[in-house]
Formats: structure tokens, C-alpha cells, sequence
């Protein structure tokens, strides 16, 4: 009997298993021809606006510490290649899951002293578009470990809640109804790898947890601040779930 | 505010060259209210001008309809080398301006 018990509990959870959309297909695949052409030019491309000021803001000290980001990392061509793609992580020193946009916070304050940038605030848009921009075209790889097991374990569990008056999980969007029609729009598989991304609909650039809030208030949920526990575990998840496709940012989307 | 500008690197004289900037500004249209209701007042670059060597050669006029951080290209005729300077100007007064440089040969 308890071996029967057995089978089903490992049956439940293999149905369980996190499963990655098959074949995948970056969010720029679902977009109009507009904003595919609008993405492939790099002088066209507004976000790319962002990346020139990331540029800049990478060679000028801040903070008391009077250091610039170039400072200890040199060129960004070289020394942020591939970084991006390997994010979220744990941070050694602050034992936590972190961004790309927490990680440059975390350099402000331990080595340039300087206080972090705010949220969704230009700056910080910028230096995080920058930085990751030096890694497109590469495939996102975060591992899942033994330090962000529990983090990746909460963030699927996020992923496959129904939140909201509307009472919708991510999954059943993005899982089982992508590539057909939510009003005008065709719902994609839902990955993060071309963020920080301008969105038209923002006329703007912003960053992946701006995007999530954005479903959340499409469910009519109650949407967690910026930098929530909840919002860095389903970015984890996301990156899990993207795994090879390759770093878009600055991607254009709607 | 910060703007990009592309010109070829090279030209010969007479060639018909692509120019284009693109600028980083929110363009507010004045349509929008914020989250108090009070509405927003419109700040867009209003007028563009491009000087080649001195001379004007392109001005936009731009209003509420123009998205933000616009994008504008242009042809020109490279008559000799030198410099392209863009200015503009918005609802707030705040003004802008960038410069390239062409080379002409032969």
C-alpha cells in the first residue's frame, strides 16, 4: 500500500515538473513586422538611447568613493560579456537572490559608496540596459543549485498560482495559450531575454519586473513592490524557463 | 538630452547621403493626467533644425502627434566635408544639441 501511496506521490510530481514551452520562441517572434524592423536596427531602436547613456554613466564616478564603474570593471565589452545571461543570482555577500538592476545597487554601495539608484529610474534603466547589452545575442544560462533552490521552487509555485479578480496563473497564459489571440494581441511564451526592453506601450524603456507588475494588473491583482521577494523569484523562474534563448536587450516590444 | 546622430563615415561629393537622429525625450503630449487628476502639461521638442557647414538644410516642426524619444531621417547632397549641428528646443525651453562630422572625398 505504501508503495502504491509512493507511486502516486512520484506520479503528482513529475506532472508537476517545471516544463519549458516547446519549441521556444522569444517575444519578439509575436510582435508586428514594425517592431521586429524597429529591434533590428540599432540606430532606429530607442532603448538603445539607454544604452548610450549607460555608456556614459559606466565612465563617471559617483558616490564618495569616487570610483567609476569602469573603474574596477574596465571595458564593459569584455568584462560584462555573458553576465546578464547568468542572472538572477545569489549574492555571496548579501545571501540573497538578486537582479542585474540589484547587483549594480549592490556595487553603488559597497564599492562606489554612493546610494542606490531608485527603481525604473532612468539611471539605473540605463547602466542595467548597458550592461546587459554587452551580452546579447548569448543564451541565457542560470543554473538552479543547492543556494537558489527554495527561490526557484517559490518562484514556480508563483508561476502556476491564479492570482487576481480575473483568477489567472502565469501558466494559463503563457503555458497553454500562447500564439493565440488575447483581444488584438498574440499572447507570447512569456520570457524575459530582450530586458530592459522599450515598450511601445510605454513609450519607454523598463525593466522585466515592471513588465510582471504589468500582469498583475492585467489579472486585477494586487501587484508587489519593486524589488519584492516575490517579483526576483519569478525572474529566476523566467530565466530557468528561457534557458537558451539569447539575450535580446534592448528589445522592442509592444 | 542626450541624442544620437548617424551620418555614413565617408561620402563621395554629390552623393545623395541618409542622415538620422534620434533624441531621448518623453514628448508629453498634454492629453494625460496624472494619477491625481491633474492634467500634465505638454513638453515636446517643438522645432528641429540641422546646419550644414552653417546652413540650414533640414527644420521639423513637431507637435502632440510625434511618440517619444523621436526618430527623424533625412536626405542630403554631400557637398564638402565638415560639420552637421541639430538643435532643438521644447515647450519647456530646454534646449539640445548634437554635431557629427562628415568626410568628403574626392
Amino acid at each position: 500500500m505504501s508503495a502504491a501511496l509512493l507511486l502516486a506521490v512520484a506520479s503528482a510530481a513529475s506532472a508537476a515538473e517545471p516544463r519549458k514551452p516547446s519549441p521556444l520562441k522569444s517575444g519578439i517572434e509575436f510582435t508586428g513586422e514594425s517592431a521586429r524592423s524597429l529591434q533590428s536596427d540599432d540606430f532606429a531602436n530607442p532603448g538603445m538611447l539607454w544604452v548610450a547613456r549607460g555608456e556614459r554613466l559606466w565612465n563617471e564616478s559617483a558616490g564618495r568613493g569616487g570610483k567609476s564603474c569602469a573603474g574596477c570593471h574596465g571595458d564593459a565589452a569584455g568584462s560584462m560579456k555573458g553576465v546578464a545571461a547568468r542572472y538572477p543570482k545569489v549574492d555571496p555577500g548579501a545571501a540573497r537572490l538578486i537582479d542585474l538592476e540589484g547587483r549594480i545597487n549592490l556595487c553603488r554601495e559597497r564599492s562606489q559608496q554612493a546610494a542606490p539608484l531608485a527603481h525604473e529610474s532612468d539611471a539605473l534603466l540605463a547602466l542595467t540596459a548597458y550592461v546587459a547589452h554587452q551580452s546579447r545575442g548569448m543564451p541565457l544560462a542560470v543554473t538552479v543549485d543547492w543556494q537558489n533552490r527554495a527561490d526557484f521552487e517559490r518562484g514556480r509555485e508563483l508561476y502556476h498560482r491564479r492570482i487576481g479578480q480575473m483568477n489567472l496563473a502565469c501558466t494559463h497564459c503563457h503555458d497553454r495559450n500562447w500564439g493565440r489571440n488575447l483581444g488584438p494581441e498574440t499572447i507570447s511564451q512569456g520570457h524575459g531575454n530582450a530586458f530592459p526592453a522599450y515598450r511601445l506601450e510605454w513609450q519607454s524603456i523598463g525593466s522585466l519586473q515592471r513588465r510582471i507588475r504589468a500582469c498583475y494588473y492585467g489579472l486585477r491583482a494586487e501587484m508587489p513592490s519593486y524589488g519584492a521577494k516575490d517579483l526576483l523569484d519569478l525572474e529566476l523562474y523566467l530565466a530557468w524557463r528561457a534557458g537558451g534563448l539569447p539575450v535580446e536587450t534592448p528589445g522592442v516590444r509592444r | 538630452m542626450l541624442a544620437r546622430v548617424q551620418l555614413p563615415p565617408a561620402a563621395k561629393r554629390g552623393e545623395v547621403i541618409e542622415v538620422r537622429i534620434t533624441i531621448q525625450h518623453p514628448m508629453e503630449t498634454g492629453f494625460r493626467y496624472e494619477l491625481g487628476g491633474k492634467p500634465i502639461p505638454k513638453n515636446v521638442i517643438n522645432r528641429l533644425v540641422a546646419r550644414y557647414n552653417g546652413a540650414e538644410i533640414f527644420s521639423a516642426e513637431m507637435g502632440s502627434g510625434i511618440a517619444a524619444n523621436p526618430y527623424l531621417s533625412f536626405f542630403t547632397v554631400a557637398d564638402a566635408s565638415g560639420e552637421f549641428l541639430f538643435e532643438w528646443v521644447d515647450d519647456e525651453g530646454n534646449r539640445g544639441e548634437e554635431h557629427a562630422t562628415l568626410t568628403v572625398v574626392a
